[in-house]
């Protein structure tokens, strides 16, 4: 159990695992997540879950180096064991059959969008796929999303591939389209969420996001978790960690976020936002 | 049994404890009382008048023969002490710590009566650190396999204690634990400056060499289900806790720098954030703390604060110190250390500074009116008396609910408006048949010593239940209390 079975870098400092965990492997649905521990001292930080496989009894895992604890994760090894996987957590998606769809992944934000992007093609969805990076070499998944996407558009803030701009400006590209769409997955940064959100709200499209707040046990315990959302708490390990993106407070959530950032004492925190903050790589 | 020169007893002051003193003892994570010395420990346990019908009994739940490792400890046989205390609690090096005794077993004492009561609980302590340190390693003997399979799920003081009994009742027990360490609220909650964590390890450790089965990183109701549970296992007891913090929904509260109680503790204790040098996991090191509570979680947060380098550390408590539910000895060593109590004060907001950090506590003043349902005076705001506190960091700490997960995944097992398991008290059985419950799942935030009892009282209605010839009806059935069994 938490065997690491392949480990490949797809993408500058972007590492995919694929670990072996049977129980975790039957259980795993998209929108799940996992807590992790890679040392004694090391810290527990969560990772959604980017891809499961029953039969062969794994899990992938994707994820940036941001910090101490991502660093730790990707110098280990096929063959290594990861020290403690706990999941699944949250709740998993809702999939049902909307129509036409839209999934919006910005930067490593793809990872965890793939396992919904498919299971909704699965459930007779038509999926339309965009996947922001900064840079041609950071895009990651596309091939993935090619093989279960009905389109898949790219866009990259320098330009050097795909649409240059950022995935907002893709979206009002398919709005200018007039393209009609049921739903929205917008997974990213939060910068990236909240103004897809702004979009998304004005032209009436439900959108659903992927929290990443900082974690400790993710089962309910600590409330570091918790994100304000329609003016409520909420603690993303359990009530989450998909919400309503025009209700989430993103001001707060990224506050919260950068607790342990500006105070210099502990700039390795970063990691816990390894699927959220893709941009503040090094 | 005797009680030979039983008047110079009577009114004899107890052996005092050393304690480390206050300015020291805030600017480490060691613990603060040091324990009997053999001396002390003899001299204080030949003040036990051996009471011919020994009132002291009847306050333990778990139903520790008290004169008799107390008369064990005053004639010098300290290991054979231990085992006495061992033969019924699995755990004594905690209770020893942190049961509050003073309500309990030494509120009973005769002794008490005319002077002070016997000090019980020092003298478990004393008897469990001697044989951790001193005595051999011999564990009790495990009979022969009844080839029954027990699923204990969560290893609090509940679940280890279930596992202990129906490991010496010969099943075969695996513990499920969602955390990546085994103990619950005493090693994830209680500060290693009340209980050290290498005590909860040796007794967990104590239970693993007697075959328990100890599973980590295993949240059920995610991974697994108690339904699933029921397809390999005879029998689940679930002792999940009490650990979804509450707070006082007051605005501010998602500022920076706010942190349950429960928030707190883990990263400093389960995560050693405390170790700076060595622990990845962060804690803020805040200069000015407000602690929101009355309780026990408060007392161990505030006193965290300090010794996580606070300069002033507040406590506001929206009742009197009477009404207070933390112990008293830690109120007491809240005080000697320099937390500065605010009673019959409640917070009403926490205000920010422009970057979103916590920049003070504005509170109102309270009275005291009629009792309320707990029979504690409920407290009264006084209109206009509001004042600010300049505080960085403010750490929640008004209680814990039920742990939802595993009752919102198990089909028919009831559950009360709280969130709480509906379990018979007095056998542990819940609605849903093979399944008992017990610990603060099933009461609400306790103590340790009720959780050990109904983990100990659904272990022997396992063993009964198993044993019991085809087809066992399921209604939870009347039964002694466990305590009544070793009266
Ligand atoms: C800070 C603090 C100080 C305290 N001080 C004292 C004191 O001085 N004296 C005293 O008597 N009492 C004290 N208490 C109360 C006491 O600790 C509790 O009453 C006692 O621990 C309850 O035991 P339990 O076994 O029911 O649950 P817990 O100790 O809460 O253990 C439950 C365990 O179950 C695990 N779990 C939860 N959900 C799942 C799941 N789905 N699957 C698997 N595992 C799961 C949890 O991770 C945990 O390890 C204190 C509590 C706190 C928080
Ligand atoms: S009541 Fe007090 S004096 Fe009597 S047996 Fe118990 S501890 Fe000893
Ligand atoms: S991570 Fe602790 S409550 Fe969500």
């Amino acid at each position: 159990m938490n065997e690491i079975l392949k480990k490949e870098v797809i993408a500058p400092d972007v590492v995919r695992l694929v670990v072996a965990h049977r129980k975790l492997a039957c259980k795993a649905q998209p929108g799940h997540f996992v807590i992790l521990r890679v040392s004694e001292d090391g810290e527990r930080f969560p990772l959604t879950i980017a891809d499961s496989n029953t039969p062969q009894g794994t899990i992938t895992l994707i994820f940036q180096v941001v910090g101490k604890s991502t660093a730790l994760l990707a110098e280990l090894a096929e063959g290594d064991t990861i020290l403690d996987v706990v999941g699944p957590l949250g709740r998993a998606t809702e999939i049902q059959r909307y129509g036409r769809v839209l999934c919006a992944g910005g930067g490593i934000g793809a990872a965890p969008l793939y396992p919904i992007a498919k299971a909704l093609k699965e459930a007779g969805n038509q999926v339309v796929a965009v996947i922001g990076a900064r840079s041609k070499n950071l895009v990651i998944l596309e091939s993935a999303f090619r093989a279960i996407a009905d389109e898949v558009r790219v866009a990259t803030d320098d330009g050097t591939y795909g649409r240059r701009g950022f995935v907002t400006d893709v979206i009002a590209d398919l709005f200018a389209e007039g393209r009609t769409l049921a739903r929205c997955w917008a997974i990213g940064p939060v910068p990236m969420m909240r103004a897809v959100c702004d979009l998304t709200r004005a032209a009436g499209l439900p959108t659903t996001v992927s929290l990443n707040p900082i974690m400790v046990d993710g089962t309910g315990m600590c409330g570091g978790c918790r994100v304000i959302v329609g003016g409520e708490v909420k603690f993303a390990c359990v009530d989450g960690p998909e919400f309503d993106g025009h209700q989430v407070d993103f001001d707060s959530l990224a506050r919260r976020l950068a607790t342990y950032h500006d105070s210099e004492q502990r700039d390795h925190e970063a990691c816990r936002i390894a699927l959220t903050r893709p941009e503040t790589k090094d | 049994m005797t009680a030979p020169n039983s008047e110079k007893k009577i009114g004899s002051p107890r052996e005092p404890m050393s304690e480390r003193p206050a300015a020291e003892r805030v600017r480490d994570f060691a613990e603060v009382p040091v324990g009997y010395t053999p001396d002390q420990a003899r001299a204080e346990a030949s003040r036990c008048l051996l009471c011919k019908k020994p009132q002291c009994l009847a306050g333990c739940p778990v139903g520790i023969d008290i004169p008799g490792f107390v008369n064990s400890i005053a004639e010098g046989r300290f290991e054979e002490a231990a085992d006495r205390i061992l033969l019924v609690n699995a755990l004594p090096a905690v209770c020893g710590r942190v049961c509050p005794q003073e309500t309990q077993c030494e509120i009973k004492c005769v002794l008490g009566k005319k002077g002070e009561p016997l000090a019980i609980g020092n003298l478990e302590r004393f008897a469990a650190d001697w044989k951790r340190e001193h005595g051999g390693r011999t564990l009790p003997p495990v009979p022969q396999p009844t080839g029954r399979r027990i699923a204990i799920v969560g290893s609090g003081p509940a679940g280890l204690t279930c596992a202990g009994e129906l490991i010496g009742q010969g099943h075969a027990v695996t513990i499920f634990e969602a955390l990546h360490k085994t103990g619950g609220v005493l090693v994830y909650g209680i500060p290693e400056f009340r209980l050290p964590k290498a005590i909860v390890q040796d007794e967990v450790d104590r239970l693993a060499a007697r075959g328990a089965g100890v599973v980590t990183d295993t949240v059920i109701g995610k991974l697994e289900t108690v339904d699933e549970l029921l397809g390999q296992y005879d029998a689940v007891f679930i002792g999940v806790g009490a650990g979804a913090p509450m707070f006082l929904n007051i605005p501010g509260e998602n500022l920076v720098g706010v942190y349950s109680a429960n928030e707190y503790l883990t990263r400093t204790n389960l995560m050693r954030a405390y170790d700076r040098e060595h622990a990845d996991t962060p804690i803020l090191q805040s200069s000015r703390v407000a602690v929101v509570g009355g309780g026990n979680v408060a007392m161990d947060s505030a006193r965290t604060a300090l010794r996580l380098g606070a300069d002033v550390v507040y406590l506001l408590y929206r009742r009197s110190r009477a009404e207070m539910p933390a112990r008293n000895a830690e109120i007491h060593h809240a005080e000697q250390e320099g937390i500065r109590f605010n009673f019959l004060t409640n917070p009403t907001r926490i205000l920010g500074n422009d970057t979103g950090w916590v920049a003070g506590i504005e509170c109102l003043r309270m009275k005291l009116g009629e009792p309320d349902e707990s029979g504690r005076r409920r407290p009264l705001p006084i209109e206009g008396t509001e004042f600010v506190l300049d505080v960085d960091a403010a750490v929640i700490a008004i209680g814990n609910r039920p742990n939802p997960i595993v009752p919102q995944t198990t089909p028919d097992l009831q559950t009360t408006r709280w969130g709480t398991i509906v379990a018979d008290e007095a056998t542990g059985r819940t609605t849903k048949e093979r399944v008992w419950s017990g610990g603060d799942i099933v009461t609400g935030a306790a103590t340790v010593i009720s959780a050990m009892g109904a983990g100990q009282a659904a272990a022997r209605d396992i063993d009964a239940y198993l044993a019991a010839p085809e087809p066992r009806p399921w209604r939870p059935e009347p039964r002694e209390s466990p305590g009544d069994g070793q009266a």
